[in-house]
């Protein structure tokens, strides 16, 4: 791969304190975004930031400068809904300026209310309408190995869409084809629109369920850097024919104090004082590190 | 149409059968597969019916048989034209689009991934299956979809041309093919664009617009109406959607009256598509030949077809309705 080797130059993070820091700020500029744009999803946004913050400053390859690379990792969406995570992160990588972060959601806007490439190209499909974005990494997937080439697809899905059927033809598919070049990363933050899983429908146990599906799974704390980079890593190199399942349990709403574990806060935004709360609480946070 | 149940009333007009639009199909997927190393093709456990078995046999390593699990299908070949390969995936019409829908939207239209999609066992002319498996509304479905260009051949040559023309245009193609063997209309030379009818004739008493194996009827009838002194055009309208506005308005300007003959629900098919060209142009009366709202039931084709209103005294009869309310 000597002629990708200055293309794989996007900038890491190498110490955990560094991610911490970075994910603090984050949080700050998803809480600060979805209050300027007056709706938003800001539980399951706040979830899966260490995620998102691993994959983009440790482990997928991937270069800004060159957003179309062919041999760049590709990574969905899948929980369409937690966008503005993954616009904070792109902003943080380079790919888009940090002052369209404000232009959430409004006329215009390349950061539409669901990840939408017509209006953002970097972005590796559109997403929104659950359950569909393992398929689509499965498509990308074969179309690496038809290709002979090493890139690797990641997608990242919600606990309450794995209710959706797709990715269980999907989990079938994979395994069967033995697809060693994708994995899922489930956000499993334990809530869904309605409320909890336990009280709707629970899908645990979840590793299990991907296990007996023929699939690799790691399940870990989906906010712990010391967890989350081995587990891409070890999904990442993956050569012996499974796909992986990284189950990171993680806390909706996490970082700001009054949004955890509180459904309430999966699909409204904060209003201008709350926004300034949780700025407050995230900056004292920051302190600590 | 040796059928005996077409009433003795149509004139004798034999047209020399040939294969059916999905073998043609699997026949231009092969073609396709060797003048293009991208293409691939994917099949949800249908592929001996729909064809994309000849694909299989010829290119095994560009095949993807994803099993009975058609959202699964649909999102895949997005992932993989995202990819930069050109995905043709092919099940029964009513499977495909019924209940890959959302996938289609979601997957292929609203991001305008250049993808291909072919749905065969398209109407009731499927014969004794049944409702099930007969689609009845998979233009209406796929015409919703913004960006979808939609398809239905004639014959086999119309077939051919027109998937070599889905994989030339950038964008998301829907082609339903059908199960009977269809007529022979064209030949080898006959060439197709998207959204351009055939015409074939001349008459200026009506025109009938029709696709798929109405085009058949419709030349039957157009045979049968010239012996009583009614002579009409017909124009097969292969191309749904867009669907050739021009050619509608010539024809509503020329002949003063429209009949439009689709095997579909006459909700959201081939006679809206017309009818709003008509409204647009030049507005003249038209009649409507389709399935009644309703869905058919186990039969042999040639049954079902005359029993549901679709076969060439109906037309007939949709021509001598539509020329007496002209002005």
């Amino acid at each position: 791969m000597s002629t990708t080797a200055d293309l794989t130059a996007a900038r890491k993070m190498e110490s955990v304190i560094e991610l911490q820091r970075l994910a603090n700020r984050l949080r700050a500029e998803i809480v600060t975004m979805i209050g300027a744009a007056g709706s938003g999803h800001p539980g399951g946004s706040l979830s899966e930031v260490e995620l998102l913050a691993a994959l983009y400053f440790r482990v997928l390859r991937h270069n800004p400068k060159a957003p179309n690379w062919p041999d760049r990792d590709r990574f969905i969406l899948s929980k369409g809904h937690g966008c503005p995570a993954l616009y904070a992160v792109l902003a943080e990588a380079g790919y888009i300026d940090h002052s369209v972060l404000a232009t959430l959601r409004k006329l215009g806007s390349p950061l539409q209310g669901h990840p939408d490439k017509r209006f953002l190209p970097i972005l590796e499909a559109n997403t929104g309408s659950l359950g569909q974005g393992i398929s689509v990494g499965i498509g990308m997937a074969l179309a690496a190995r038809l290709d002979k080439k090493d890139w690797h697809t990641f997608v990242m899905v919600g606990d309450g869409e794995i209710q959706e059927g797709q990715n269980w033809e999907a989990a079938m598919f994979a395994s069967y084809h033995k697809l060693d070049n994708l994995t899922v990363i489930v956000d499993y933050n334990h809530q869904q629109l309605d409320g909890f899983l336990r009280d709707i429908l629970d899908p645990a146990p979840l590793a299990a369920k991907f296990e007996s599906f023929g699939w690799r799974a790691l399940e870990i704390d989906g906010h712990d850097f010391n967890q989350v980079i081995p587990a891409l890593e070890t999904a990442r190199a993956a050569k012996d024919g499974k796909p992986t399942c990284i189950v990171a349990n993680t806390i909706k709403g996490k970082g700001v104090s009054f949004m955890e574990n509180n459904p309430e806060w999966h699909g409204v935004a904060p209003r201008p004082e709350q926004v300034a709360a949780a700025i407050a609480e995230l900056e004292a946070a920051a302190k600590k590190l | 149409m040796s059928s005996t149940t077409v009433p003795t009333t149509i004139a004798k007009f034999e047209l020399k059968m040939g294969v059916a639009t999905r073998e043609a199909y699997g026949q231009a997927l092969v073609e396709l597969g060797k003048s293009n190393p991208n293409v691939v093709v994917l099949d949800a456990d249908l592929a001996k019916y729909t064809f994309s078995a000849k694909f299989q046999k010829e290119f095994p390593d560009r095949f993807f048989t994803v099993g009975i699990a058609e959202a699964n299908m649909v999102s895949i070949a997005s992932g993989m034209a995202l990819s930069g390969k050109l995905p043709f995936a092919s099940s029964f019409a009513v499977f495909l689009c019924d209940k890959g829908y959302d996938q289609l939207r979601m997957c292929v239209a609203y991001p305008g991934v250049n993808a291909k999609f072919v749905g065969s066992h398209g109407g009731i002319s499927i014969g004794e299956d049944g409702p099930s498996q007969q689609a009845v509304e998979d233009y209406a479905l796929m015409c919703a979809l913004a960006g979808f260009v939609v398809l239905n051949p004639s014959d086999e040559f119309c077939a051919r041309a027109l998937v070599h023309r889905m994989a030339e245009h950038v964008g998301p193609v829907y082609m339903r093919t059908g199960r009977p063997k269809a007529p022979i209309i064209y030949g080898p030379n006959d060439t197709f664009e998207i959204g351009k009818a055939k015409q074939h004739g001349q008459g200026r008493d009506a025109a009938i617009v029709a696709c798929g194996l109405e085009v058949g009827y419709a030349l039957q009838a157009q045979a049968q109406l010239a012996e009583e002194g009614i002579n009409v055009r017909v124009l097969d309208m292969h191309t749904i959607k867009p669907v050739d506005e021009a050619a509608i308005a010539k024809a509503a300007e020329e002949c003063g009256a429209i009949v439009t003959a689709e095997e579909h629900l006459l909700d959201g098919g081939l006679g809206s598509q017309v009818a709003r060209a008509v409204a647009k142009s030049r507005p003249v009366p038209m009649e409507f030949v389709g399935v009644q709202n309703t869905y058919a039931e186990s039969a042999t084709p040639d049954q079902l077809m005359e029993k549901y209103g679709l076969t060439a005294p109906f037309i007939v009869k949709a021509v001598k309705a539509v020329v007496k309310r002209k002005k």
